[in-house]
């Protein structure tokens, strides 16, 4: 392996995820209806959570300052990214059971990096059904918002909506990878880490503003959903202060952020002593 | 009167409940993440009423939508979002045809079995609850002693009508895919429906008698609102009343579905 080229291995890496895909792809759909209601009813399911949103809208007119159509575009950006990670990450959910059986020792001795064989034993396809609710609401909100159309022309717009959506999908899926690290030494899969999933997602779904500083400054500092998702819209539909630059940088803490996450991993594999026998 | 034949249930009530009490350590999880949802929602509604831009006068004041957040963490156990995995895991492995050789009527069978799944996860992630309301850590006013007499009630008939809701969508699992598509959609409709998500007061109204006559309501919502005197003690009994019409009507139609349904019924496998 350690004479092939740079060039060559993300080659065979990616060839891999596309193999893996059409596999996880062929297998979910041996069942077809099956499949399709597993979308649908997971589609439908995030449309009735949505309708809470709109109920608090209707009641309290805005929320800090966001109409439904601005807080559209950041509602779509976090759970299309959240979704994304989902599809591509559920493998390292029930990591902590290749753990506890002592199954980790197997991917240990194949020529494959552990992180890849571990990110391709599950893609998720049902949670297309998130995606799509998410990007209508995304159309809705960019084809509506009056704020977000006056800042920046067409594309521009859309490069910075699809930067914090790729940011913000790195950060849920470097979120796993930390959840399913922690299994090297915990052995047990830890309930409590969901927290920072779906309490992320449910938090970063509205306004930072709506929030007292302390957890603020732990959305930019610790899981810096904000930096990925909050500023850059907020910056786009006028709802915070900042210069252009900084909004499209701003997402890159994303990818940090799964590259931090992903050093961690290498700590507990380094860590891992077998439990297995 | 002779109770001899509600016997086999009562000894799968006892094995299901002593089997659920082992996870204690999920249930103190459960309890912190709870504590971490309530604070949240308490923070998030606290900053919209802060904000005084509502077109309408407000439903609940703030106290309330903040009673009605801790009870519905505390009571999250009494919600039917799931269905039991064995259950599931006997329709679809055809163990079901097991179980239909017993002298014992498979219906209330699962009904018990989804009575126990309720009871238990309720009762131990309330309890820590009730500690932090006993130290006044968390504060949720109730008005009267009847107030709290008629939560105490409907509380109980909630898990009935629970159970009896959980039991539905078991047996709906004998549909395969359409089976598939409710139970995965259950713990988003119970969530919203009962009140969980948002204090269904603040659906806009045209949207109230809907929600006033959906089953949901009487597994949260309304003992909730009995104990903050949101509905007065006065209409306790049609709470309690309520609730026991919803849980007959769908015991009823859980009893005829799977009449209808194990009539026709294939096992695959051998």
């Amino acid at each position: 392996m350690d004479r092939l080229s740079l060039f060559t291995k993300i080659k065979n890496t990616f060839r891999l995820i596309v193999h893996f895909a059409k596999l996880h792809l062929r297998a979910q759909m041996a069942y077809p209806m099956s499949f399709y209601m597993l979308v649908a009813s997971h589609f439908l399911g995030i449309c009735l959570e949505m309708l809470a949103i709109l109920a608090l809208f209707n009641q309290f007119g805005q929320l800090a300052g966001w109409s439904w159509d601005d807080l559209a575009i950041l509602y779509g950006v976090m759970h299309m990214g959240f979704a994304t990670a989902e599809l591509f990450g559920r493998g390292f959910d029930t990591f902590n059971l290749i753990v506890r059986t002592g199954d980790f020792d197997r991917f240990l001795l194949r020529p494959c990096s552990p992180f890849l064989q571990v990110a391709l034993r599950e893609f998720q396809f049902m949670r297309l059904g998130r995606l799509i609710q998410g990007a209508l609401a995304l159309i809705w909100g960019l084809s509506t918002s009056v704020a977000a159309s006056t800042l920046l022309s067409f594309w521009p717009k859309m490069a910075l909506v699809f930067l914090a959506y790729m940011g913000t999908s790195c950060i849920f899926y470097g979120l796993f990878v930390f959840q399913a690290t922690l299994a090297f030494w915990t052995i047990e899969s830890l309930e409590l880490m969901n927290i920072t999933t779906y309490g992320g997602l449910e938090a970063g779904q509205f306004p930072m503003s709506l929030y007292p500083h302390a957890l603020r400054a732990f959305f930019i500092c610790i899981i810096p959903l904000s930096c990925t998702a909050y500023l850059p819209i907020a910056m786009l539909t006028g709802h915070e202060m900042l210069s252009t630059p900084v909004g499209f940088l701003l997402p890159l803490v994303g990818v940090l952020f799964l590259g931090i996450s992903a050093c961690f991993w290498q700590l507990g594999v380094r860590h891992y002593s077998s439990t297995g026998n | 009167m002779n109770l001899s034949f509600a016997r086999p249930y009562l000894a799968m009530l006892r094995v299901r409940c002593s089997t659920l009490l082992q996870y204690r350590a999920a249930a103190f999880a459960g309890f912190l993440t709870q504590l971490f949802w309530g604070f949240f929602k308490v923070m998030l509604f606290t900053s919209l009423y802060m904000q005084n831009t509502s077109p309408t006068e407000h439903p609940l004041t703030l106290e309330q939508t903040i009673g009605m957040i801790w009870l519905a963490q505390m009571l999250l156990g009494i919600l039917p979002w799931n269905v039991d995995r064995e259950i599931e895991h006997q329709i679809r492995t055809g163990q079901v045809a097991y179980e239909l050789l017993r002298p014992i009527n498979l219906y209330s069978l699962w009904f018990t079995r989804s009575l126990a799944m309720r009871l238990i996860p309720t009762l131990l992630r309330s309890i820590p609850f009730i500690i932090c309301l006993f130290f006044g850590f968390i504060y949720i006013p109730c008005p009267s002693w009847s107030a709290f007499f008629f939560f105490f009630a409907s509380c109980f008939m909630g898990l009935i009508l629970s159970a009896a809701i959980t039991t539905l969508v078991s047996i709906s699992l004998f549909w395969t895919v359409s089976g598939q598509g409710i139970q995965r959609l259950l713990p988003h409709m119970a969530g919203l429906l009962s009140g969980l998500t948002i204090p269904l007061l603040f659906f806009p109204t045209w949207f109230q008698p809907f929600l006033n006559w959906q089953p949901f309501r009487g597994v949260l919502d309304l003992p909730s609102r009995l104990y903050l005197g949101i509905l007065p003690s006065e209409e306790g009994m049609a709470v309690i009343i309520f609730q026991a019409v919803w849980s007959l009507l769908l015991i009823l139609i859980g009893v005829y579905a799977m009449r209808s349904r194990l009539r026709s019924c294939v096992i695959d496998g051998g």
